[in-house]
């Protein structure tokens, strides 16, 4: 009962905002088209981009270019971000030696990192990639060293008494127990993954979704606009739903919330 | 707390304080050296890397010589007066909605599907449309910031109010008081410990948006310091930049972590 009424709600919503979109565009020319584009124009901008394309390329193009890097930069981060958490989790001594870096480092957000790429990089894939690394780097690190911290210790001590080593004690006990809290800080980065992209190819790129967003800005094509945010929207859905998949495979014990 | 489990790992090692001190002192000499050692050495040429004291230098000459049209802690001003409006805009709407949705279930059923259609969209996507809508100037910005901090806002007096215990609310009705009454002596303490935790998180986020707004879009700030700086190759000024900006969104979060200790022992429910 209490679905259909959310469903009925969520219907109803939609179709009236549709409704109020279209009259306020199209219907009635309430809002000038420069300032929001009617959903005929919307739906013309994504027949171009998908047929002819736009600002160098269809949209399956600047969408795979875009997902590559992030894929790219995010892995990355994943694979050196989390052992160094672990490290630091683990090893006091590592946690003292690395950890001031990451506390001089946290602060400084990661767009602010985009003019230096773009500087030490230039405006291709390298910097693109370097930056979205260390917007998912430094949180994959504090969430992975955060999680090893609260593996309940009883754990650690009982698999010590029951002779395991060093190395089975990590990869049975640490490694599963952080996992949750990993996963948690992943999601957060993967999201921000996106923005960072989305900032450094509207700052300067050859290609890519924000290219897409650039050019349309200042082609004054609203259509488009929206055409490129529903496209970044979609992209980031997809790449977390994907995260969400892989979470369940890894944490298979861990209820579904 | 045992003051002794602070220095004991995971592992078992006991590390003495002295020498955790010791080692953290040692891990940020390593870095300064490693930086000044590769920038000395001329592995990398001065302007993609320059010596730490030459970013210091850069730093005090900022404040005392114009650059890209006003002095450092001009554009900084510029910056910090820009960020308080977008989040201020973003908290005011942001925690009435919550608090609202988690009461009234209609309007949650309304907003919730709206929301979720636009979370995705991530905040610098906004950037052509906000530029379109409220120009580049001051209007453009905010809209980026909202966009950016409004989530958080949102979500956490929603939770915070849809976790304020029902008893609470109930005894409230049983006692004759209204909606209004409610709202206002149960629902907004009980969710007062949420939403500080949510500013907190929403700051931080504004103040990312901020930044990123300010590379695309603005005439002055540390942004677009940054961005100046950038165009002139001078990566001096750009890490000029990015230290205010690290030094600001740090002091930002500190002090709404000292109000989130003091929100919590006045309203937060002991746990």
């Amino acid at each position: 009962m209490r679905k259909y009424r959310q469903a009925l709600v969520t219907v109803a919503t939609l179709v009236a905002v549709g409704l109020t979109w279209w009259a306020a565009t199209s219907g009635f020319g309430l809002i000038n088209k420069l300032r929001l584009p009617s959903p005929q124009d919307v739906w013309d901008a994504a027949v171009q981009i998908c047929t002819t394309g736009f600002a160098g390329a269809t949209l399956w193009v600047q969408a795979v270019h875009s997902l590559k890097l992030v894929a790219k930069g995010f892995l990355v981060a994943v694979l050196t971000g989390v052992p160094i958490g672990l490290l630091m989790g683990w090893s006091k001594h590592a946690e003292a030696l690395l950890n001031p870096t990451f506390l001089l480092l946290r602060p400084i957000p990661a767009l602010a990192w985009i003019p230096l790429a773009i500087v030490w990089f230039g405006l291709g894939d390298a910097g693109k990639i370097f930056t979205i690394w260390l917007t998912a780097f430094v949180p994959s690190v504090i969430n992975t060293f955060t999680g090893v911290r609260q593996v309940d210790p009883v754990l650690i001590a009982a698999a010590r008494t029951q002779g395991a080593s060093t190395g089975q004690i990590i990869r049975h006990v640490v490694i599963p127990g952080s996992m949750p809290h990993i996963f948690t800080g992943l999601r957060l980065s993967l999201q921000a993954s996106w923005t960072t992209l989305v900032a450094a190819e509207l700052v300067g790129a050859f290609f890519g979704l924000g290219r897409v967003l650039n050019v349309a800005g200042t082609d004054i094509y609203p259509g488009m606009i929206i055409v490129g945010m529903a496209a970044v929207a979609i992209c980031g859905a997809a790449t977390t739903w994907l995260l969400g998949l892989v979470e369940r495979k890894v944490i298979s014990w861990r209820p579904a919330v | 707390m045992n003051k002794n489990k602070n220095f004991l790992g995971p592992s078992g090692t006991i590390v003495p304080p002295g020498q955790f001190w010791l080692l953290s002192v040692l891990g940020v000499a390593l870095l300064l050296g490693t930086w000044t050692a590769v920038a000395v050495s001329g592995l990398m040429p001065k302007h993609f890397l320059p010596t730490p004291f030459g970013l210091l230098n850069r730093l005090v000459e900022l404040t005392n010589s114009p650059f890209a049209g006003f002095l450092y802690h001009q554009h900084m001003q510029a910056s910090i007066t820009r960020f308080f409006m977008g989040w201020a805009i973003a908290v005011g709407v942001g925690i009435p909605l919550g608090l609202l949705m988690g009461w009234y279930r209609l309007l949650d059923e309304i907003v919730t599907p709206l929301f979720d259609a636009i979370r995705f969209v991530a905040p610098l996507a906004w950037v052509p449309l906000a530029a379109l809508w409220f120009g580049t100037g001051i209007g453009g910005p905010l809209l980026i910031i909202f966009v950016g901090s409004f989530a958080p806002c949102l979500i956490s007096a929603y939770r915070g109010a849809r976790l304020v215990d029902k008893r609470f609310i109930e005894a409230g009705q049983t006692l004759g008081a209204s909606s209004a009454q409610i709202i206002r002596h149960v629902l907004i303490p009980g969710a007062f410990p949420s939403i500080i935790a949510g500013l907190r998180v929403s700051a931080g986020l504004g103040w990312q948006s901020l930044v990123g707004s300010e590379l695309i879009v603005v005439g002055a700030g540390l942004g677009y310091l940054m961005v100046q700086g950038q165009g002139n190759l001078s990566t001096e000024t750009v890490m000029a930049g990015m230290i205010g900006i690290g030094v600001v969104g740090f002091l930002i979060d500190v002090a709404l972590r000292a109000a989130e200790r003091a929100v919590n022992r006045r309203w937060g429910v002991a746990t």
